[in-house]
């Protein structure tokens, strides 16, 4: 981004301000990092319900009638299985099998959303512009939306308060559209916290209306607000890869543990190099670290071992729920099996750390 | 915000008491504030000889790691080795049990170089 371009707010950057949340500029958006704490809004989520602003993510329609073959190109997930209500979890790879950024795809009648890192909305309309053919139309419409997440065990009972619409019978990962809070609202049972929860795409002219309901009945429940530093904590503990840190244009889908919502039986970009990750096993792997001892592990550090670099951490965190410090890293093949024993170096120390199986935390109600 | 009178500062957002020959080194109020969820503290050894300005230890919250520099040339006599279990105490309370350690001065000149109440109110402003 550049520093001529405007920092934007997102519809709910007032109610930030008046909740005393702590300000930010992230992504071009000045966005709250925190409110009361980064470990009890953590904890929040964990054990009853928060609430979080995604307003500067980006949502992107595809139309046409080649959209599903366009999709099928540029994403490496198995859009031809999606049926209208139904969302997958995907990647957008380059050439090179490296992955321009993560992305939810919803599926309608007659279009397909992306939902989009805010950090790489430019970057993303241009690869998909670059790569259209035939008969699609690709619209941002990521000013049109603000975006709320409510998260943790309780968000159905919260949500319920404010809608009629039969949640115990959605299903996780699926959208719908329904009066909420008097408003009709488009939304979904999705989240990056390993929890129960449900993202509202709102028009920013219903707000503030939808913000003072949801934390009218909120309130009553201990609902919390959530910042970005408790949101990217939540998501460590579940392995869930953060764009920048974890994945980017230089890291395989394969490589970074995500086979899983790759499919191999067809051709897309970067087809090629993934596949080949997949047939010979890749020479690196993101890996889940445990540390023993009074360390804050962040990313940068290195890991050894003995005096053999192999790696850096590419997030990490002590973990509020298990009191411990986590992280992710890449390590070389041999080096990532479940129980392997590394050292992590900070400043002048060497810790011990253990690589385990993800998740860090395994108690997430998600459905 | 706390900005007691008696004590002495640095541009580092610390605070010196000095009682004799023994300085007790804490954060200020304003620097507590921007400390918040503090996970650990690494602090030196007692007996260490530090020189002023040296990076004595580090504060770890949850957001970022920031360092700790001695205010003064000195021998380390003492840590407070009850933020261990208690970290929070260093925002209840900065310039009482949230001090963090106390050094042997060596050079009392140094100490015309610290900060007034008033020239540290300033930098904070």
């Amino acid at each position: 981004m550049s520093n001529t371009e405007k920092i934007k707010k997102t519809p709910f950057y007032d109610k930030h301000v008046e909740a005393k949340g702590k300000i930010v500029e992230f992504a071009g958006f000045l966005m709250p990092i925190q409110y009361q704490g980064i470990v009890a809004e953590h904890l929040a989520v964990r054990k009853n319900i928060g609430l979080f602003d995604l307003s500067h993510m980006g949502e992107f329609e595809v139309t046409g009638n080649d959209a599903l073959s366009f999709l099928e190109k540029v994403t490496t997930n198995n859009v031809a299985a999606l049926k209208a209500g139904q969302i997958q979890y995907s990647c957008m790879p380059n050439q090179d099998g490296g992955i321009v950024d993560d992305l939810l795809v919803y599926k309608f009648e007659d279009k397909y959303w992306l939902i989009v890192n805010a950090a790489n909305l430019e970057k993303d309309f241009n690869w998909l512009d670059s790569q259209k053919f035939g008969d699609v139309q690709l619209v941002d419409r990521s000013d049109q939306f603000g975006l709320l997440a409510i998260q943790g065990p309780n968000a159905q009972k919260l949500l319920e308060k404010l809608t009629d619409y039969n949640l115990e019978e959605m299903k996780y990962y699926t959208h719908a559209t329904a009066t909420i809070a008097g408003v009709e609202i488009f939304f979904s049972r999705t989240g990056y916290t390993g929890e129960d929860g449900f993202e509202l795409y709102i028009q920013p002219e219903h707000a503030n209306k939808l913000w003072d309901a949801i934390n009218k009945v909120g309130n009553e429940m201990g609902i919390e607000l959530i910042g970005l530093g408790a949101r990217d904590s939540l998501r460590l503990e579940m392995k869930m890869a953060l764009y920048g840190n974890d994945i980017n244009d230089t890291t395989s889908p394969v490589e970074a543990g995500l086979s899983w919502i790759v499919n191999f039986d067809k051709d897309f970009i970067g087809a090629e190099t993934i596949k080949k990750h997949k047939a010979d096993k890749p020479s690196r792997r993101l890996v889940c670290l445990e540390i023993d001892g009074k360390a804050f592990p962040r990313p940068g550090y290195e890991i050894y071992d003995g005096e053999r670099l192999l790696g850096k951490i590419t997030s990490g965190t002590v973990s509020p729920s298990l009191e411990k410090p986590i992280a992710l890293a890449y390590l070389p093949k041999g080096m990532t099996k479940s129980g392997t024993k590394v050292e992590v170096a900070i400043r002048k120390n060497r810790f011990e750390a253990t690589v385990v199986k993800p998740p860090f935390y395994k108690n997430a109600s998600h459905k | 915000m706390n900005i007691p009178e008696e004590l002495k500062y640095t541009t580092e957002h610390e605070w010196v008491r000095i009682d004799g020959n023994v300085a007790t080194i804490g954060v200020t109020d304003y620097a507590q504030a921007e400390l918040s969820d503090i996970t650990f503290f690494e602090l030196p050894e007692i007996g260490r000889k530090v020189e002023q300005k040296e990076e004595i230890g580090v504060i770890e919250t949850s957001k970022a790691v920031s360092e700790i520099y001695s205010p003064l040339t000195g021998t380390i006599t003492e840590i407070n080795t009850a933020l261990d279990d208690e970290p929070e105490t260093l925002n209840s309370d900065p310039y009482g049990a949230g001090w963090l350690v106390k050094i042997e001065i060596s050079d009392k000149s140094e100490l015309e170089q610290l900060l007034s109440a008033d020239d540290y109110q300033e930098i904070t402003e």
